[in-house]
């Protein structure tokens, strides 16, 4: 595409003006916050004389102690139960056959499009039956509750993307559903559970609604859910409410920064690995040859064989709809780019996944060809 | 449950064909198993209470005493009280900020940003953009709600400009506080629209982009006859998920104006929560809720249809 260079002005301008349009109320906030306490700030203004201490009083007054306390409490009672049946849910949607599967699938999907607004009455009168009102696990379990719809989808999305001959040849192997779930498909479901486990963190944190509703005292709420207490307490304080907004902000921001981005890299990476294997189909960084195999349609399985031995393989591409940035189970023995960590293994051993043990999941099943040729590989 | 797994897995491929009834049967019943507790607590946290819901919606019910059965009232009510039908209104209004406006801005945004040579300044303003999406819609509304204020950063940009007289605590504004909550929920849903067409452009082949670059096509050109056609499932999922959070907005909502003045910003959500829990009429707040349910399936029932087709 031809771009010229006002039009490359333009686009520049466009994006420092949303960049700007996006930070802005943050800086305004920071801004306020800094300004002496008892004053009335204006806007946004450089602050020249910054009050770090208008933090520290409004981590006081926000009791933003017990909150994160209790944050956390919330977090570790939802993430991990979440992501757990979550992941159990979406292997069998995404990767067994189950009868009566598309009619679960539809139920679920109307679990996605639900307005939380919509249940929230008839959930505190059942949580006030229940007894459960003003406890933290009884808020934990409607969480879970509410966030499986989407945990569960995007687990399946994730195992459909899974190619079944992985499974098959773990059957070859001997190993039953749930070692083959355990030991094969859970490892490499890792990256998908564990970005999924971000988001879940994130919602949990920034649960409003239903902390608002099932917990009274504002010290067992998420932080989300206190603000509105914070608020109606210190409206008239500027200064204070904005440093106790911000203290509140600061967590989701902080997990966003390290972890989001973290979860990227390896994206970006494996795409611009992806684009270089395009130039330079042959990779010699694999001189053992069959531990070297990777996600590749490209390598025609004969490679993979023991008369293929002593052949570089062709690296090729990761299959498509495969979930980019999946790193090879275990061992480390092949990356997804192609790239071998112990260039100077001696002999080549590639066995078809299993559940024998660990270590067993070297290498990556790739073609249909697979399962075929699991055996001679299995002796090599 | 182990030795039935067992038996099922140890058949194993090479038999499938002539195991094939008994396996299906013991993989589903595995699959049963897999499934059963993420749908227990999807039934009791999610399904059980919608299905109160309908039931509350056909009695009048202050939540203490005795319920009575009202028949088709609530739902009557709600289509007659003119109340009830602007927080409707509201809502579909809210759509335009919500959705039609980040998502034009962010198809832009994220042509842009495809563009752009240098890697640090694209991780930048994506990291930047996508912040308001990850701070609580609660923490979002409050720090609008300073930037609208009396002093608030907007109030001062028009004063600077020599537009002082236009300012006005914006969100007390009968006419403009509406599209005040909007620009708001278009902040939150503007960085989540740029993410994920920018993940969508990542997957459109780059030598589509090559041969348009060396057919000569322009800036606008490419964004209309390669970028769009190949964002079509990102742009659905776009659509989707900032409809849905206009028309079931509660957070932000409630947080920057409870719904005033007057009920010029009320929406269903925020409506439903004063109906149902301060003045005890949880019936009709029942019936409301269960027509923003159906509110939004009709909407976006549809959509799916019209961005899931294959082109």
């Amino acid at each position: 595409m031809r771009v010229n260079r006002s039009e490359r002005f333009g686009g520049g301008v466009m994006l420092a003006a949303a960049v700007l349009f996006s930070i802005l109320p943050l800086l305004s906030m920071a801004s306020a916050a800094l300004q002496p306490q008892g004053t009335i700030p204006v806007g946004i203004q450089w602050p020249s004389d910054p009050q770090w201490h208008n933090f520290i009083d409004a981590w006081n007054v926000a009791s933003i102690t017990p909150l994160l306390i209790s944050s956390a409490i919330l977090v570790l009672l939802v993430v991990p139960l979440a992501a757990f049946l979550a992941t159990l849910a979406g292997y069998a949607l995404g990767g067994l056959k189950v009868r009566g599967a598309t009619v679960l699938l539809l139920v679920l999907m109307l679990g996605l499009t639900l307005p939380k607004e919509a249940t929230i009455i008839p959930l505190y009168y059942q949580m006030r039956a229940w007894g459960m009102l003003n406890s933290r696990v009884g808020l934990a379990m409607v969480l879970v509750g509410t966030f499986m719809p989407f945990a569960v989808y995007w687990m399946r999305a994730h195992f459909m993307s899974v190619p079944g001959e992985l499974t098959e040849a773990a059957q070859i192997d001997g190993a039953n559903s749930w070692r083959n779930f355990v030991h094969i498909q859970l490892p490499l479901a890792l990256p998908a559970i564990s970005s999924m486990c971000i988001l879940l963190f994130l919602w949990t944190w920034n649960t409003f609604l239903q902390a608002l509703v099932l917990i009274d005292d504002p010290t067992k709420r998420t932080m989300a859910g206190a603000l509105q207490n914070f608020v109606g307490q210190y409206s008239t304080d500027v200064v204070l409410l904005n440093a106790g907004a911000l203290l509140i902000m600061a967590p989701t921001i902080l997990v966003f920064l390290l972890l989001f981005r973290a979860q990227n890299v390896p994206l970006t990476r494996q795409n611009a690995a992806k684009r270089r294997e395009v130039e330079k189909p042959l990779a010699v960084s694999c001189p053992g040859s069959a531990d070297c195999l990777q996600g590749g349609n490209a390598s025609p399985p004969a490679l993979r064989s023991p008369l293929g031995a002593g052949h570089p393989p062709r690296v090729g591409q990761v299959p498509d709809g495969f979930p980019t940035g999946v790193p090879v189970p275990d061992s480390g023995v092949c990356r997804s780019d192609g790239r071998c960590r112990r260039p100077g293994a001696r002999r080549p051993r590639c066995r078809a996944p299993s559940a024998a043990g660990p270590g067993m999941t070297r290498c990556w099943p790739t073609g249909p060809g697979m399962h075929r040729h699991g055996s001679a590989m299995r002796s090599p | 449950m182990t030795s039935a797994v067992t038996a099922g897995g140890a058949l194993g491929a090479p038999r499938a064909g002539l195991a094939k009834p008994r396996k299906a049967r013991r993989s589903s019943l595995v699959g049963w198993l897999f499934l059963a507790p993420a749908f227990a607590f999807y039934a009791v946290f999610v399904l059980y209470p919608l299905a109160m819901a309908i039931q509350y919606s056909f009695y009048d019910w202050n939540g203490i005493s005795v319920a009575t059965p009202v028949g088709f009232d609530n739902y009557v009510r709600v289509f007659t009280d003119p109340k009830l039908l602007t927080s409707v209104g509201n809502s579909f209004f809210l759509i335009i900020f919500f959705t039609l406006l980040p998502l034009a801005a962010a198809l832009l945004i994220a042509a842009l940003l495809r563009e752009l040579r240098s890697k640090f300044l694209g991780t930048a303003s994506r990291t930047l953009l996508f912040l308001p999406q990850i701070i609580p819609g609660a923490a979002a509304a409050l720090a609008w709600t300073w930037m609208f204020s009396q002093d608030g950063v907007v109030n001062q940009a028009l004063r600077a400009v020599g537009l002082g007289g236009l300012a006005r605590a914006w969100l007390g504004d009968f006419q403009l506080a509406l599209p005040s909550v909007g620009v708001i929920g278009m902040w939150i849903n503007l960085g989540f629209c740029v993410v994920l067409l920018l993940s969508g452009i990542g997957k459109i082949d780059g030598s589509i982009y090559e041969a348009a670059r060396i057919d000569g096509s322009g800036f606008w050109s490419t964004l209309r006859a390669v970028t769009l056609p190949g964002l079509r499932q990102e742009i659905g999922v776009c659509v989707t998920m900032t409809v849905i959070s206009a028309l079931a907005s509660f957070d932000v909502v409630f947080m920057s104006t409870q719904g005033g003045p007057g009920y010029s910003t009320m929406v269903p959500g925020v409506f439903g929560y004063q109906l149902g829990f301060t003045e005890s009429r949880v019936g009709l707040a029942a019936a409301l809720a269960m027509m923003l349910t159906v509110l939004v399936l009709v909407v976006i029932i549809p959509l799916q249809r019209i961005f899931a087709r294959e082109d």
